[in-house]
């Protein structure tokens, strides 16, 4: 059942009742973030530190364990992953 | 055949609990309520429900753990008292919104300070638009009743809110009286068994309650649950009907006791309404025309029907066992005269504040509120002092 903002009050689930399993994705916690991390790539060694330590799983891995750039739906703005980039290749940059 | 029984409130408050068979009790004691868990423990203890009673640490926990047992998919109740039921506050609140039809036996009790543990309405009204269903009973008939309908009402599927069912502490809940009893085998094909359509132990259909509710959505689940209280008026008066097929015992919004060709009439609810009935059987009986209405379902409040009950009045004394500290009146009052007010009848209208902290109220004290109608009646002016006192001392 799809719900979103303009869906009518007697149309609704009772008490916000999430009557479906699997779609924490399509909360979009980026909304959330006042800085964003930039990564420049030119810098990056692919030592494997930031991604692990991302609480909302938003830098994307490929299947050869390389980062990509991040998924800013996803991204708070923690800034973890610029704290433990031993590389300068993270900069976190107010939006 | 019914049984005839002699029972305190309480007692029959926890045998009503032990023939609904809940599948969870969740309660911590406090004063005039403690029995309703002491019992109810003893017939965990003996076998004869197959309920999971837990022995919670305080009120707060003792709602928690209903609302988690209810979300689960059992039928869960408890039972608390005036400050008990202030603790509980919060979670009051969680249930409702969650919309888990909760039941709870409320034993009214004065909400401290100072320190009090006698009767008074001031715990039922701190929770008055907690979105819960609220229903008032005269004596321990009544109490067992509204509980043996209570499942019914609450778990409807256009209702969905928890049910408090009110009794006077120790007035009724320690009083003795006869009372009817429903055999086991019918009270249990009366109340059914709980079906819910969404409850988060059914693997089959994964379930999230109570999630972040922001700007785009509360207001709507709010509003949603107002109307859930408004479809609970026509789901109450269709269990009543049942109730009445079942016991013959009528129930509805509110009792008319000889309201019809009364001139002037006292409202209030609980164990008043029964001295209240004494003294206009006695009023009656030297010609003088008073009535009583007596209410049973506070909330949802049936605003039009009781000013259509009592429009043909040429006064009414509106009686609150809870003083609101607002310079204007108790709530019985306030959602009266706006009632009055919205369906346009004008009927003079006095407040009493009374039977505060367990101050006993007599049959003089009523007579007095009828003769001071009789005075209102015959008065061109406006009500003067609509805000008043019974029985407090009073230097003048």
């Amino acid at each position: 059942m799809e719900i979103n903002p303009n869906t009518p009050y007697n149309k609704i689930t009772i008490g916000g009742n999430i009557c479906e399993a699997g779609n924490a994705k399509n909360f979009k916690t980026g909304d959330w973030r006042s800085v964003a991390p930039k990564w420049i790539e030119e810098n990056c060694k692919q030592c494997g530190l930031c991604f692990p330590v991302c609480p909302e799983d938003a830098i994307p891995v490929t299947k050869e364990q390389k980062r990509t750039d991040y998924d800013y739906d996803a991204c708070k703005g923690c800034g973890i992953c610029a704290k433990v980039c031993p590389f300068k290749a993270i900069e976190m940059k107010e939006e | 055949m019914s049984i005839r029984e002699r029972l305190s409130g309480n007692e029959a408050t926890a045998l009503g609990m032990k023939q609904i068979n809940p599948d969870v009790v969740a309660a911590f004691p406090i004063t005039p309520s403690t029995e309703i868990p002491q019992y109810f423990s003893t017939f965990v203890s003996n076998g004869s429900v197959d309920t999971e009673f837990v022995a919670v640490e305080s009120e707060h926990s003792a709602m928690s753990a209903c609302i988690g047992a209810e979300a689960a998919g059992a039928r869960a109740m408890t039972a608390t008292s005036s400050n008990g039921l202030a603790l509980m506050w919060e979670m009051v609140n969680i249930a409702s919104s969650l919309r888990l039809p909760i039941v709870m036996a409320l034993v009214n009790r004065a909400i401290s300070g100072p320190l009090n543990i006698h009767c008074d309405h001031s715990d039922a009204m701190g929770v008055r638009d907690a979105g819960w269903i609220m229903l008032f009973s005269e004596n321990n008939q009544e109490a067992y009743d509204n509980l043996i309908m209570a499942h019914r009402i609450a778990e409807h599927k256009e209702v969905l809110l928890p049910l408090m069912v009110c009794q006077d502490g120790f007035i009724t809940s320690h009083s003795i009286e006869n009372i009817e009893l429903i055999e086991d085998d019918k009270v249990k094909a009366f109340v059914g068994k709980y079906e819910p359509k969404d409850y988060l132990l059914n693997k089959k259909n994964p379930l999230s309650i109570g999630p972040l509710d922001l700007q785009a959505y509360l207001f709507e689940h709010k509003a949603a649950e107002a109307d859930a209280m408004r479809n609970a008026k026509k789901v109450i008066l269709e269990v009543a009907d049942d109730f009445e097929k079942l016991t013959g015992r009528k129930y509805s919004f509110f009792e008319e006791y000889k309201l019809e060709d009364a001139e002037v009439a006292i409202i209030c609810m609980n164990s008043t309404a029964g001295t209240a009935k004494a003294t206009v059987d006695e009023l009656r009986d030297k010609g003088v025309k008073v009535g009583l209405l007596k209410l049973r379902v506070f909330r949802p409040f049936p605003a039009e029907e009781i000013a259509n009950a009592i429009a043909h009045l040429k006064a009414v004394a509106i009686l609150d066992r809870a003083d609101s500290l607002n310079a204007v009146g108790g709530v019985l009052f306030q959602d009266i005269t706006s009632a009055l007010y919205v369906n346009n009848k004008n009927v003079k209208a006095v407040n009493y504040i009374y039977g505060i902290g367990g101050r006993d109220t007599k049959m003089d004290d009523l007579e007095k509120v009828y003769n001071d109608l009789l005075e209102i009646k015959d008065s061109e002016n406006k009500v003067e002092n609509p805000y008043r006192y019974l029985g407090l001392r009073k230097e003048d």
